[in-house]
C-alpha cells in the first residue's frame, strides 16, 4: 500500500506549480489553468484523506471533491468568457495590460 | 557477499504504479506553468488532469476518476483550448510569458511546497489500520448517489443554481453586441 | 474483473506461473486482443459500407479484388501505406502527429468495457456507460488539435465544428443513456444484459423505452460523425475536415477511428437497447455462449447497417441546423423524458405500471419529436434567411450578398 504521505505531498507538489504559474504567468488563460491544478490539488487530498481517514462509510470527502469540480467548471465558463470579452476590447489577454483603471 | 548497509525496499506493483502515475502528473503540472507556448501548456494540462484522475483510481475513487475524465478533459480543457485559439496568441514562439516577480514567486512558490512536504511527513495522521474498502464499488456509487439527495441536497441545489448563473453569465460577457 | 480474466489467472497459476507474471500475461491478451480484433472488424465495416452504400446508389461497388471485392480493404490500405507521408512546413509538429494516435487511442480504450458474451467483457467497471461517455471526450481534443496542428484554415474550421457538435450532442447523448441506468438501477454493461434477459431473452430496453432509443441512435449518429451530421467534414463546404492535411498511414488512423467509433456507439446501443447478448436459448449448456456472441454481433452489425442506411438516403444538415436540432429539440425532449421517468420511479407502484407509465412517456416523447423535426423541415422549405453572420469563425462559408 502506499502510504498517505506520498499522495499528500503530490498534491502539494501539484499545488505548489499551480500558485507559481497563477502569481507569474501574464496571460490570463496561463493563469486560468494554473488555478485549475491548484483545485486538483486539493481534490487529491480530499480523496486521499477519505480513503486513508478511519471512517470510510461517510463519503464527505468524495462529494466535497465533486463539489470542488463543478464549482471549477463553472469558473473556467465564466473567466474564459471574461477572458475574450477582454480581449475584444482591449486585444489583450495580458493582464498587466488591462490597466484601464490605473489612470 | 558483503551485507548491504541498507535493505532496498522493492516496490509491490501498486507503488511502482503510483510512483509512474506520480511522476507523470508531476512533471505534467510543472510543464504547465513553465512552457513558453500556451498551447503546449494547455496540452501538458491534459496530460495532468488525466494523471490525477489515475491517481483517483489509485484510490479507489472510480466514480470521481471519470467524473474527473468527463468535466476536466471532457468540456474544460476543451473550452480553454478553445479560448486559447479564439483569442489569436499566434502559435509560434513564446505566447505566454511571466511578469517580473517571476523568480520571486518561485522562491516563494519552493518554500510553500518544502514547508507542506516537511509538514505532511511529521504530522501523525489518524491513518486506519484495515484499509480495505468494505463492499464493492458499486455500493459506494449508490451510497453517494444518496448523499447527494440526502445530506447534502442544499449545496446540491446550489450547486445547479451556480452552473445555471455562470451559464447565462458567460453567455452574456462572451455574446456580440451588434 | 470478468471471468476470463479469473480463467486464465486460474490457469496460469496453475501451471505455476508466478503470479505477477500471470496478471502481466493476462493483461497483455486483453490488450493485445482488443488491439487486434479492432482492425480486423474495421476491415469489414469498410467494406459493408461500400457494398451498401452502392446498392442504395444503384452501383455493384468494388467486385474485382477479390471474390465480392473482399479484398478491396486491403489493397486500399497498401495503397495508404505506401503513399508519402507529409509534414506540412509550418504545421505545429507536436499537435500534429499526437493527434491521429490519439484518436485511435480513443477509440480503443472504448472497445475495453464493450460486453461480447456473459463473462467475456474486457473489464466489467461499475461505471461503464459513464465511462464510454468520458473516453469519448477523447476524439473531440484529437480533432481539436489536429485542426489546430495543421495550420490549415479548412482544418480549424472543422475543429472548431467537430468542439461545438460532440460537446452539444454529448447531453442528449448522456441523458438518454441515464434512461436505462435508472430503470436498470446500474452502470455495469454485463448486470444491463442480465436485467434484459425476461421473455425468453427478448425483455429489451428498445421496448420499454423506445424514445430513449432513438434520441440515442440519433446521438450516436452527431457522435460519430456521420451522415447527417458529417458536416465537419463536408467535402463542399470544408474540403476534408480536420484531417485535410494528413496522408498516408496519419490519414488512415483518423479514417480507423472514425469507423470503430461508428462500431463501438453501435455495440453500446446493441448492449443498452437491444439487450446485449440476450436472446432465446442463450442458457442452453454448450451452445448457449456462441449462440449469445452471436446475437451480441448481430445485434450491432444491425444497428450499424441501420446507420449505413441513413448515410446512403439522408442530407446533410447544414450548421445552424445542427445547432438548433440538438438545443431546440433533443435536450429539452430528454429533460422532459428523464424527469418523468423519476417522478414515475419515485412513486411507490407495482413494477408493470411504472413499466407502462414509462413507455407512454417515451411514445409522447417519440411522437412530440418527429412533429417538430416535420415542422422544422416544413418551415426550412420557405427560409431564404442566411444561417450566420459570415464573419463568424463557425459560420457557413457562403458569399456574401453586399
Amino acid at each position: 500500500m502506499v502510504p498517505l504521505q506520498a499522495y499528500l505531498t503530490l498534491a502539494a507538489f501539484i499545488f505548489s506549480c499551480g500558485l507559481y504559474g497563477a502569481l507569474a504567468r501574464r496571460n490570463a488563460i496561463a493563469m486560468l489553468m494554473a488555478v485549475e491544478l491548484m483545485l486538483n490539488a486539493v481534490n487529491i487530498n480530499l480523496v486521499a484523506f477519505w480513503r486513508y481517514g478511519p471512517n470510510r462509510e461517510d463519503l464527505a470527502g468524495q462529494t466535497f471533491a465533486i463539489f470542488v469540480i463543478a464549482v471549477a467548471a463553472a469558473e473556467v465558463a465564466v473567466g474564459l468568457a471574461l477572458v475574450i470579452a477582454i480581449y475584444r476590447s482591449r486585444k489583450t489577454v495580458y493582464l498587466d495590460e488591462i490597466d484601464l483603471l490605473q489612470g | 557477499m558483503p551485507e548491504l548497509p541498507v535493505e532496498i525496499p522493492i516496490p509491490t506493483p501498486h507503488q511502482a504504479v503510483f510512483i509512474m502515475v506520480a511522476v507523470a502528473t508531476g512533471v505534467a503540472s510543472l510543464l504547465v506553468v513553465t512552457n513558453r507556448n500556451l498551447f503546449y501548456s494547455a496540452l501538458c494540462l491534459v496530460g495532468a488532469l488525466f494523471g490525477v484522475a489515475g491517481v483517483y483510481v489509485l484510490l479507489e475513487a472510480e466514480f470521481l476518476a471519470i467524473t474527473q475524465v468527463l468535466v476536466y478533459v471532457g468540456a474544460i480543457a476543451t473550452l480553454i483550448t478553445f479560448a486559447i485559439m479564439l483569442t489569436r496568441g499566434i502559435m509560434f514562439g513564446v505566447t505566454s510569458p511571466n511578469n517580473r516577480y517571476m523568480f520571486a514567486v518561485m522562491a516563494m512558490a519552493l518554500l510553500v511546497f518544502l514547508l507542506v512536504a516537511g509538514v505532511v511527513d511529521r504530522v501523525p495522521w489518524a491513518v486506519a489500520e484495515d484499509l480495505t474498502l468494505s463492499g464493492d464499488g458499486k455500493s459506494m456509487i449508490v451510497d453517494l448517489g444518496w448523499e447527494f439527495v440526502t445530506t447534502y441536497a442544499l449545496p446540491l441545489e446550489l450547486i445547479g443554481l451556480l452552473l445555471l448563473i455562470a451559464l447565462v453569465g458567460a453567455v452574456m460577457l462572451a455574446r456580440d453586441d451588434e | 474483473m470478468a471471468e476470463w480474466y479469473q480463467v486464465l489467472m486460474t490457469a496460469l497459476v496453475g501451471a505455476g506461473v508466478p503470479e505477477w507474471i500471470a496478471t502481466a500475461i493476462a493483461l497483455l491478451v486483453g490488450v493485445t486482443a482488443i488491439g487486434l480484433v479492432a482492425p480486423l472488424i474495421a476491415l469489414i465495416l469498410v467494406w459493408l459500407l461500400r457494398k451498401v452504400i452502392s446498392r442504395i446508389q444503384d452501383r455493384i461497388g468494388p467486385n474485382r479484388v477479390g471474390r465480392f471485392g473482399l479484398l478491396q480493404t486491403i489493397a486500399d490500405i497498401v495503397k495508404l501505406l505506401s503513399k508519402e507521408g507529409i509534414n506540412p512546413s509550418r504545421a505545429d509538429f507536436m499537435a500534429y502527429n499526437l493527434a491521429p494516435i490519439l484518436s485511435v487511442f480513443g477509440v480503443l480504450l472504448l472497445f475495453a468495457v464493450v460486453p461480447v458474451t456473459r463473462g467475456l467483457i474486457g473489464v466489467d467497471i461499475n461505471v461503464g456507460v459513464l465511462y464510454i461517455v468520458a473516453l469519448g471526450s477523447i476524439g473531440i481534443m484529437a480533432a481539436l488539435m489536429a485542426g489546430w496542428g495543421s495550420n490549415n484554415k479548412y482544418a480549424l474550421l472543422s475543429g472548431f465544428r467537430v468542439v461545438a457538435q460532440l460537446l452539444s450532442y454529448e447531453i442528449p447523448l448522456v441523458l438518454s443513456m441515464l434512461a436505462v441506468v435508472l430503470y436498470a438501477g446500474t452502470m455495469r454493461f454485463g448486470e444491463l444484459a442480465e436485467q434484459q434477459g425476461n421473455f425468453l431473452g427478448l425483455g429489451w430496453y428498445v421496448f420499454l423505452m423506445p424514445g430513449a432509443a432513438l434520441i440515442f441512435f440519433v446521438c450516436a449518429l452527431a457522435e460519430s460523425e456521420q451522415t447527417p451530421f458529417d458536416l465537419l467534414e463536408a467535402e463542399s463546404e470544408l474540403i476534408a475536415g480536420f484531417h485535410i492535411e494528413y496522408s498516408g498511414m496519419r490519414f488512415a488512423m483518423f479514417f480507423l477511428a472514425q469507423f470503430l467509433g461508428g462500431f463501438v456507439f453501435a455495440w453500446v446501443g446493441a448492449a443498452m437497447f437491444l439487450g446485449g447478448w440476450q436472446g432465446p436459448g442463450v442458457d442452453l449448456p454448450g451452445i448457449g455462449g456462441f449462440l449469445a456472441a452471436g446475437y451480441m454481433m448481430i445485434k450491432t452489425f444491425a444497428i450499424y447497417l441501420l446507420m449505413i442506411w441513413v448515410r446512403g438516403t439522408f442530407p446533410r444538415l447544414r450548421v445552424d441546423q445542427m445547432m438548433s436540432f440538438c438545443w431546440k429539440i433533443l435536450v429539452p425532449l430528454t429533460v422532459g423524458l428523464i424527469s418523468w421517468q423519476m417522478v414515475v420511479q419515485v412513486l411507490d407502484l407495482p413494477t408493470p405500471v411504472i413499466a407502462v407509465l414509462v413507455l407512454v412517456g417515451n411514445l409522447l416523447v417519440m411522437g412530440i419529436g418527429l412533429y417538430a423535426v416535420g415542422r422544422a423541415i416544413r418551415q426550412e422549405g420557405f427560409r431564404t434567411k442566411r444561417a450566420f453572420t459570415p464573419d463568424s469563425l463557425i459560420g457557413t462559408m457562403q458569399p456574401v450578398a453586399e
